[in-house]
């Protein structure tokens, strides 16, 4: 049977993704460039029972997702840069209480209002440490429509596994470029749903380390009532300042996404395995590195491109590894340097690094990393 | 019979965390009654806070309780009510909490008219942190950081919530014992935002600042200043200067925001 | 009428004496830091003390 095909936008992609995830709560504030994804949720969720709300504000954009999260509504908000920033606090709230829910950002040039129309991947950071406190964190970082879908629905997937929030970076090129996407039938792409605990209501712990490093989450609004707090609790929920207790749970919940590095993450390796150079880049970006080895290697340069799709939990291991074995990586990104900082961290000097950092509204071309490889050979 | 309120409590959890004479504790029992004269279904009541004194509330009660971010009760509630319109929610929180950091989603959930029942226990200042002035310290009041009198002016928060849309608006005080289960529960029964303003004594951080000999007297001078919303309709704007007017302040029938939203559905839907 | 019993739940008493205040037969008097019932036969039943005690601590049975 012929495959459902369908132009779409990045931000159109993302939020069929998430319908076909089985989101039925988007909770959202217009900005730019993220809006179409709200834009076609409105449009959408109602027709199928799903609830679609514009906040007042960013941060009650966030409150909301969490509070139908709770219920055990597969949840979703969007935004962008500034609107980001606003919600690090509640993604806190969202990391320390194990909710389940999906934050796309459209990144945008900054910092403050910056570019509102410009591409941008400056948030690689904020996605990773922007709400304060030690926590974990899981960020995709699709590059093309097609990409934007699927990983949408692994978002969701990761988001409901490991309960936490999940973000979903995009950018002001790949959230608004149209591609022909394939869309795939029911069931092509696996779907993970909450399950309920598999204990009774009155032996229900909404932390219990019982079950491993991710307690089952019950929804509010079901037998099993519980109690959640942003303050550092026990494993029954409750407040505590006790060292131990405190300490313990802290460490679950890094250790729940360390310990499942191997099933997080997702990479791309494109011409690696003879390569001198190796281009490590993300999104929209990587489609001009693929470009550059493409026609580098028509000129007979041994170079590779490695791309993170699953940006956090940052694939350390194995590009510790592939430095081992080129001569220079070259980071490209539309920052001024940071995702070299985590390459830089990993690599311990095994290589030359070299980056190139654009933060003019415009892309990185293919020239632009072509030269680059050439002045580093 | 005495009323049984450790069917609704947590086991082990008391004695709560506020301060002696503090009158939280008051507002709570009177918002336990006002669940049962409702019957209230625990399994199908969320009850929501933010942060501060008021908002430790949930953590004793056996119902789905959620205490979140400073100001962000009415936001989360949001959520929790859209998702599933038929679960009862409930906020509780402070005057700090709810008008200053909450302010805005205060107000757009009484726009809305989405239906919970929000009880707001305004002690005039913030005490968890230690007594700092609140959008609702009297003006030349005394706090840690109003050494020298408080230059602000004062929300109304009664008048606030009224302005902003809510269709149900009740004000009465800590004193006020037996009206605030009264008015929680004509708030829980109504069908639309339903603000319920309880002002309350935090002897600890504002009484003391501010010539309140004991909480008693704190208490005693609600007394004083109470006056009915019928008896307030008879007198002057200027005798009415000073006063806290108590009971129903205003009641309306609007549409509620998820029966709207579910209009919505049935246009999208085409049914 | 029988005379409604009063229980004191001492562990959850803080010392506030609202209740001793607003008593109208003055049954309650603080003893330090805690509230005693010292004229207990007085009580009314008007529940006065306990709609005002803010801690749970006084209890007044009519049955």
């Amino acid at each position: 049977m012929a495959k459902k095909v369908a132009l779409l936008q990045g931000n159109e992609a993302c939020a069929y993704g998430a319908l076909y995830a089985g989101c039925d709560f988007f909770g959202g504030y217009p900005i730019t460039p993220s809006t179409e994804v709200a834009e076609v949720l409105a449009k959408e969720l109602p027709k199928t029972g799903g609830k679609f709300i514009q906040m007042e504000d960013e941060i009650a954009a966030m409150a909301s997702v969490l509070g139908a999260a709770l219920t055990g509504s597969k949840a979703l908000t969007a935004s962008s840069g500034p609107g980001i920033s606003l919600k690090q606090e509640l993604i806190g709230y969202a990391c320390i209480a194990e909710i389940p829910c999906v934050i796309v950002n459209v990144m945008r040039g900054g910092p403050s209002t910056g570019m509102p129309t410009g591409p941008s991947q400056s948030d690689i950071m904020q996605a990773r440490w922007g709400t304060h406190g030690d926590h974990a964190a899981i960020a995709v970082a699709p590059a093309s429509c097609q990409e934007i879908f699927s990983e949408t629905v692994r978002a969701f997937n990761l988001a409901e596994t490991y309960r936490m929030p999940v973000q979903v970076l995009l950018d002001e090129i790949n959230g608004h470029m149209r591609e022909r996407i394939e869309l795939p039938e029911p069931g092509e792409l696996e779907i993970l749903n909450r399950q309920a605990p598999p204990v009774s209501p009155e032996q229900y712990l909404p932390f219990d380390p019982s079950f491993g490093d991710v307690p089952p989450l019950a929804a509010f609004g079901s037998e099993y009532r519980f109690h959640i707090t942003g303050l550092n609790k026990a494993a029954d929920g409750f407040p505590t300042t006790k060292a131990r207790l405190v300490d313990a749970e802290e460490r679950r919940q890094i250790r729940k996404v360390e310990a499942n590095r191997d099933k997080i993450e997702k990479n791309e390796e494109y011409m690696v395995d003879d390569a001198e150079i190796l281009i490590v880049a993300i999104g929209t970006i990587s489609r001009s590195a693929r470009h550059a080895v493409n026609e580098l290697r028509k000129q007979g340069q041994k170079v590779g491109l490695f791309r993170p799709i699953t940006l956090w939990p940052f694939p350390e291991r194995r590009i510790a590894e592939l430095a081992g074995q080129v001569k220079a990586i070259i980071v490209p990104e539309m920052n001024l340097g940071q995702m070299i900082l985590e390459v830089e961290r990993v690599t311990k000097g095994a290589c030359d690094l070299h980056g190139i950092g654009r933060v003019d509204g415009e892309p990185i071309s293919p020239s632009q990393i072509m030269d680059k490889v050439k002045e580093v050979c | 019979m005495a009323f049984d309120y450790d069917k609704y409590l947590r086991p082990g959890k008391l004695p709560h965390i506020w301060c002696p004479g503090c009158g939280h504790g008051i507002v709570f029992k009177g918002l336990l009654r006002a669940i049962d004269a409702c019957e209230l279904e625990k399994n199908r009541t969320a009850i929501v806070s933010g942060i501060g004194c008021a908002s430790r509330l949930p953590g004793y009660v056996d119902f789905n309780t959620l205490h979140t971010a400073h100001g962000r009760a009415a936001a989360f509630a949001t959520g929790i009510k859209m998702a599933q319109p038929d679960m009862n929610v409930l906020v509780v929180g402070g005057d700090g909490d709810g008008v200053a950091i909450g302010g805005n989603h205060f107000i757009h959930a009484c726009r809305r008219n989405i239906d919970m029942t929000y009880v707001i226990l305004n002690n005039f200042i913030y005490g968890m942190t230690g007594g700092q002035f609140s959008p609702c310290t009297p003006t030349g009041d005394k706090a840690s950081t109003t050494p020298y009198g408080n230059p602000d002016p004062t929300f109304d928060i009664s008048k606030l919530a009224i302005g902003a849309g809510a269709t149900f608006v009740a004000r009465t005080t800590a004193y006020h014992a037996t009206q605030i289960d009264k008015l929680i529960a004509e708030g829980i029964r109504h069908k639309g935002m339903a603000i319920i303003e309880v002002l309350d004594d935090c002897p600890t951080t504002y009484g003391r600042r501010n010539k309140f000999r004991s909480v008693v007297d704190m208490m005693k001078r609600f007394k004083e200043l109470a006056v009915p919303v019928a008896k307030a309709a008879t007198m002057s704007k200027e005798e009415l200067e000073g006063k806290i007017v108590t009971g129903i302040l205003h009641r309306e029938e609007r549409p509620e925001y998820c029966e709207q939203y579910a209009e919505v559905v049935k246009r999208a839907q085409n049914l | 009428m029988n005379t409604p019993r009063l229980e004191i739940i001492e562990q959850y008493c803080k010392g506030c004496s609202i209740c001793v205040e607003f008593c109208p037969t003055n049954v309650l008097e603080m003893d330090g830091f805690l509230v005693k019932a010292i004229r207990p036969d007085a009580c009314i039943g008007c529940m006065q003390c306990e709609l005002r005690c803010p801690d749970f601590a006084i209890r007044v049975h009519k049955d």
